[in-house]
Formats: C-alpha cells, structure tokens, sequence
C-alpha cells in the first residue's frame, strides 16, 4: 500500500523524525537543527512567500519548483545574491510520500540550480477535506546578501536598485514573454491545452550577469501576481515619472494571446513566475538588452518602451505616476494596477 | 480591406456635424478602451456606452433575490465570477456568502449538472443573466437537464434582448446620432431586427467586430451615414443577416419573450426571455423581480447606462465607488462602463 502523510507525521516524534529522514535530509543535505547558523554578509536581504498554486504539478513545474523561484526572485530583485532558504510544509492528511517526495526533489534541483541552500525547515500537517485531493502548501523564507556580485576579474560589483529610481529617458525592458504561467495553471483548471508551459524560474543568472557587467540599472521587479500592468503602474507611481509603453512591442507567445482571446483575458495583467521588469539608464538600454538576451531565460526580452523625457512629459496630458500605452491602431490610454479578483491559487 | 491610415485621417479630422455614437454591447466599451479609440477621435465625434453589460441592467431585486435563495437551507446559488460583487439593495453575493450563505462560481452554467448529480438532495439555482449570446448556452443546460432528468436545478432569470432596449432609448429621445450594433449579438440573432428601427429613426448602424481596426472602420462608416436610416455589417466574416437559426430555434424551443425590467429604464414589453410554460418548474421565482433600489442613492449608473451622464461625472466615480468598492454594477463588470473608464484610464 502506497505510504500517505497521517497526523501523526506532524507530531513532532518518531514519523517526525521519519518523514524528515526519508525526505528533507536526502533531498535538501543539511543538517535539520533548531535553527541553522550560517554565514552573512554585514547587510542581508529578507524576504518570505507562501505557496497554495493549483494544480500542484503542472506544465513545466511544480509547487516546490515555485516555491524556490519565488523566493529567490524576490531576493534577486533587491540586487542580493540569493543564500539560504528555509522550508514550511503544511500537508494535507492523505498526501503520498512519493508526491511529497517529487516536490522536494524538485525544490532541491532548483536550489542547486539558483545557488542556495535550503537550511530549515518545518512540517506540520492538517487534516484533510473528505473527497478532495490532499494538498501540499509550502511556505519558504530566503535571506541574499548584499555584499555584491563577483565579475569575470573577480571584481565586486553591487547595485542599489529600487522602486523610485527611474530617470526620464530610462529604457524599460522585460525579460521575455508574459502570461505563460497564467495561461498554464488556468488551461490545466478548464482542461484546456494551452501550447505552452509556466516559466517558473530562477532568474539568478540574468541578474547576475546585468549587474556584473555594470549596465547602470536603476530599478528591477519581478511580474508576478498583478502582471506586467500592475508593476509598471507601481513603479512609474513610486518614481513620479510617466512611462511609456508601445503595446506591440510586449511580448507574448501566441498560443497565450488566442488563449486569452478566448478567455477575455489581458497579457498585462497575467501572472508570471520568471519574468523581470528592469529599468535601465538609456545609454545601457542595448547593452542590457544583449546581456538580458544572452542570459538563461532571457532570450525573449524586448524593450517595451521608456520614461518619459522631459519634452514628453510637457507635451501629454499625462500626469506623474500614469503609465501611457500605446495601442496597435495608434491608440492611447492609461494603464491601471489589477483591478478585481485575478486567478486564484495561481501561485 | 479599409486603408487604416486613411479612415484615421477621416476620424481625426472629421468637422462635421457632431456625432454622439453609442457602443451598446459591453464587449466593446471594453474593446474601445483597450485600443485607445477615443485619441483617435475628431473632438465632433463622442462615443457613448450603452446598456450592454447584462450585469449593469440587471435590477437590484434579481440580487436580492439570489442572496435570499443562496442562504436557504439545502441550497446553493451557481454564478458567473461578475455577478458575485454586484451590490444588491444593500448586500452582495459575496459578503452574504462571508456571512455563510453557499455560492459557486463556475466558467460554464454546464457545470451545475456534475455539481446537481453529486448532491441530489441540494437545491442548485443558477444565475441566468444575459443577453441573446447567452441565452442559447441556457437552453443547452435545459436540454440536458431534461434529457437526464436533473430535478435539483432551477435558473433565477434576468435575460435580455437588445432591440427592444435601442427602441426604447430612441423613443425616449436618447441623444443619440449612430450605434455601433453589438457584434456577438448579431452573430445569434442577426441584424435585420435593426433595420426598421434604423429606418424609423433615421439613424445609423454598424455591426462592428472587436478589433481595433474592425471598430474603426465601423465608427468611420457610422459617420459617413449620418442622418441615415440604413444597418452596416461591418463584421461580415462573423455576422450575417440572418443570425444563427440554429441557436435561435433552441433558444425558442425553451425561452419565450416577456417584459423585463432594465436597471434605469424601467420595464421594456418584450425585451425579456424567460422559460416556457411547460419548463416553469425549473425556475426559481424570477417573475416578481421588478423593484430596482441601488444601496448607495447617489449612484448614478441608471444615467450611466442610458448614455446621459459619462462616468466620470458621477460623484462616487473613482472616489468612494471603485473597482474594490463598487457602489453600483457599471463598477463591477468588466464590461460595465464605469469599470472600464477608470481602470482604461478612459478620460472622454
């Protein structure tokens, strides 16, 4: 009979101490003290993401592969090099060990793929709803430091990127195609077969690369949740410059644009899981375009517009904090952050 | 095919006469948003959103009445995600169901049958708000509710035509110079029931698809037929004359027409559908549903809806009544005009 998560699991006593030697030891090679002790930098960035996605594997990931990215993307967007991990598992009663097995496989893959370690951790377990599949809920907190990045001469370079310094005439760039995961976790809800898969993904290399080449980058974000929309209407509202966008100029694979055709959806406003927004001084934006490229995971990078100037600026309507896009027919209007209910459990 | 550049010349140049033309399906306030059609437009030639989000019509009673079947014992209320914010006389689906009432949401009204053969004894009742795109999905449900002999269903109705409604806000004296025809619209039903009305009034239509270019060249065609009582099909790869006879026989086969009540308009003879007399038992009490009282009183969405009052000068616009805090419906769908003019940035 195939073994299945019990209460008993989280007890904190021997299945304890089984679940965690079967699984978490081998998978993530640290030793699971109270609390791991590890090297940092003077100044460290924190963050912290919970994970509830469903389904929980679908095209091109699984829940543990997101819930590495997310957290190492947050870390990445701050200009920290992403270190060590921590691990939440809440599981639902009934869930199989070799599911649970896969997804902390695939956590630990993806570590290894973006650098960290997954130091602690913690297992607690619910029970579950009668007829419905057992679930797993993965909480990871990450610390990056901020000690800089090490160049091909074994140079350190670091950045201070952040939300309010973009300059008019900077360049804006995303990173590659947008609403992969979107249309990934919906289509997979409406048995829908979407040709494409999610992009979940650690974008360690393409941040690397930026900030060691010493392209002036003013300001990066991860597009997650809320969509590209959301996060230009929040970075143009924290630097109090107008940004302006060409809509063709955005990339999204086809077969997401029918799919959003049919489902009355907006690319803008679609969820991602391995895309970047970067604002770069203008005299960079070829540059940073060819890194970004040459990256892994970057290939699809395009320029999608740049801040206003301060000609622009006087000469729209437009005021500080709008973002102005311009639409395939030669069209303008403003765009908004997300308004209403977005997917659920996307992430 | 239209030369692009050329009918933009014409829309930014127009000097004409000034042309208010009214989009009356949702789907294209959406899409004008969206492309940014109004910068592109003469300062002579307004667009106007019509009565075409079949959420935005619907009155508050038909809320009520869904929130009061949502918190019966043994019953559950299945919906489209749009409805479940709408305000009522003072509540919502969705805080009604913060309060334990039992709401579904779902993406087809087909999967209320899998939702009915699991828990017999549960009454489901679904939702059926729309216009003539909608209703023939309806009447699929109903044949397949009768073919498997599905007792635990009923449909609270709200649905809605659209010809009766332009008559109206024609014979009311709407300001109104041109209609953009609703192009999914005319897909099901055709577009020859414009024609009289075009004729009668002397006012223009054109059947417009939902691309930025489709609806250019419709909004230049409206134009250069101002005065005239003439039905364009500018979205011939889509709409014929005729509609779907189809979807029309189905629809016919379950849904007979009847007065309907319609959100700032009152009632309109004619301009409902509900179930046919040997179907009744499937419906959920959507008769009486006449009383339209907003919970905030300064909402002006009736207005709205009819094309007198622009969005923007409602005083709860963008204000007290935003997309998280909708006071009337044109705030919550995201085909209502309201919604579309804030979060497009829609300032015309």
């Amino acid at each position: 009979m195939e073994k299945v998560i019990t209460t008993a699991h989280g007890s904190g006593g021997s299945a304890t101490g089984e679940l965690i030697g079967e699984i978490f030891e081998k998978e993530f090679h640290d030793e699971m003290d109270d609390a791991a002790v590890v090297d940092a930098g003077a100044r460290v960035a924190l963050t912290t993401d919970s994970f509830v996605v469903t389904p929980q594997i679908y095209k091109g990931g699984d829940i543990g592969r997101l819930a590495v990215c997310g957290t190492v993307n947050d870390l990445l967007m701050r200009g920290s090099r992403p270190a060590y991990l921590t691990a939440g598992f809440i599981l639902g009663e009934g869930v199989t060990f070799s599911f649970l097995k896969r997804v902390a496989h695939s956590m630990a893959e993806t570590a290894k793929e973006a650098g960290v370690r997954i130091v602690a951790g913690d297992t607690k377990v619910v029970e579950g709803s009668p007829g419905k599949t057992p679930e797993i809920y993965i909480n990871t907190a990450g610390c990056g430091l901020m000690d800089g990045w090490k160049d091909a001469s074994g140079k350190t370079v670091s950045v201070d990127v952040s939300a309010a310094k973009a300059q008019p005439g900077d360049a804006i760039i995303v990173s590659g195609t947008l609403g992969d995961h979107h249309a990934t976790i919906l289509g997979a809800r409406m048995d829908i077969d979407v040709s494409t898969e999610s992009d979940n993904a650690p974008l360690v290399d393409m941040v690397g690369k930026l900030i060691t080449s010493g392209v002036k980058v003013h300001s990066m974000r991860d597009i997650t949740r809320g969509g590209l929309g959301t996060v230009l209407k929040e970075l143009a509202g924290a630097s109090g410059k107008i940004f302006l966008i060409r809509d063709e100029s955005i990339p999204v694979r086809p077969a997401v644009r029918d799919f959003c055709g049919i489902m009355g959806l907006d690319p803008l406003y679609m969820g991602n899981e391995g895309k970047m927004i970067c604002i770069v001084a203008r005299e960079d934006e070829d540059r940073a375009l060819e890194i970004i490229r040459g990256s892994v995971y970057g290939e699809n990078a395009q320029v999608i517009g740049h801040v206003a100037g301060a000609a622009e600026e006087k000469s729209t309507q437009a005021q500080p904090g709008d973002v102005i896009l311009r639409t395939a027919v030669g069209g303008e209007r403003s765009i908004d952050v997300l308004r209403g209910e977005g997917l659920p459990r996307i992430c | 095919m239209a030369d692009l550049d050329s009918v933009k010349r014409f829309l930014k140049n127009y000097d004409g006469p000034e042309m208010n033309i009214m989009e009356i399906c949702g789907s294209h306030t959406a899409a004008i948003a969206k492309n940014g059609i109004p910068s592109l437009l003469s300062p002579k030639i307004h667009l106007i959103s019509g009565p075409g989000c079949p959420v935005c019509v619907t009155p508050s009673s038909y809320i009520d009445r869904l929130i009061s079947l949502a918190g019966m014992k043994g019953h559950c209320v299945v919906t489209f995600g749009d409805l479940i914010r709408v305000p009522g006389s003072g509540e919502s689906l969705a805080s009604a169901r913060g309060k334990g009432a039992r709401v579904a949401m779902v993406y087809s009204p087909m999967d209320i049958i899998p939702m009915a053969e699991k828990e017999p004894e549960t009454i489901f009742v679904f939702a059926a708000v729309g216009f003539e795109t909608t209703t023939p999905v309806y009447a699929l449900l109903m044949q397949e509710l009768t073919e498997k002999k599905i007792t635990n269903v009923r449909l609270l109705t709200a649905l809605k035509t659209m010809p009766p409604v332009v008559e109206k806000l024609c014979g009311d004296g709407a300001p109104v110079n041109g209609f953009l025809a609703p192009g999914h619209v005319c897909t099901v039903s055709g577009y020859a029931a414009y024609e009289p009305l075009a004729e009668k009034y002397g006012i223009p239509f054109g059947v417009a698809g939902f691309s930025g270019q489709g609806l250019l060249i419709a909004i230049t065609g409206i134009v250069k037929n101002c005065g005239k009582g003439v039905v364009k099909n500018y979205y011939p790869m889509v709409v014929s004359r005729e509609g779907n006879r189809e979807a029309q026989t189905l629809t016919d086969r379950y849904f007979e027409p009847a007065p309907a009540v319609w959100r700032g308009l009152g009632m309109i003879e004619g301009s409902g559908r509900v179930l046919r007399e040997p179907y009744r038992e499937y419906d959920a009490g959507s008769f009486d549903l006449t009383e339209d009282r907003q919970a905030n009183p300064a909402c002006r969405c009736s207005e709205v809806l009819t094309g007198r009052v622009r969005p923007r000068e409602c005083p709860l616009f963008g204000k007290v009544c935003t997309p998280m805090t909708p006071q009337g419906a044109c705030m919550v769908s995201q085909e209502g005009s309201c919604f579309t003019y804030l979060t497009a940035g829609r300032r015309d």
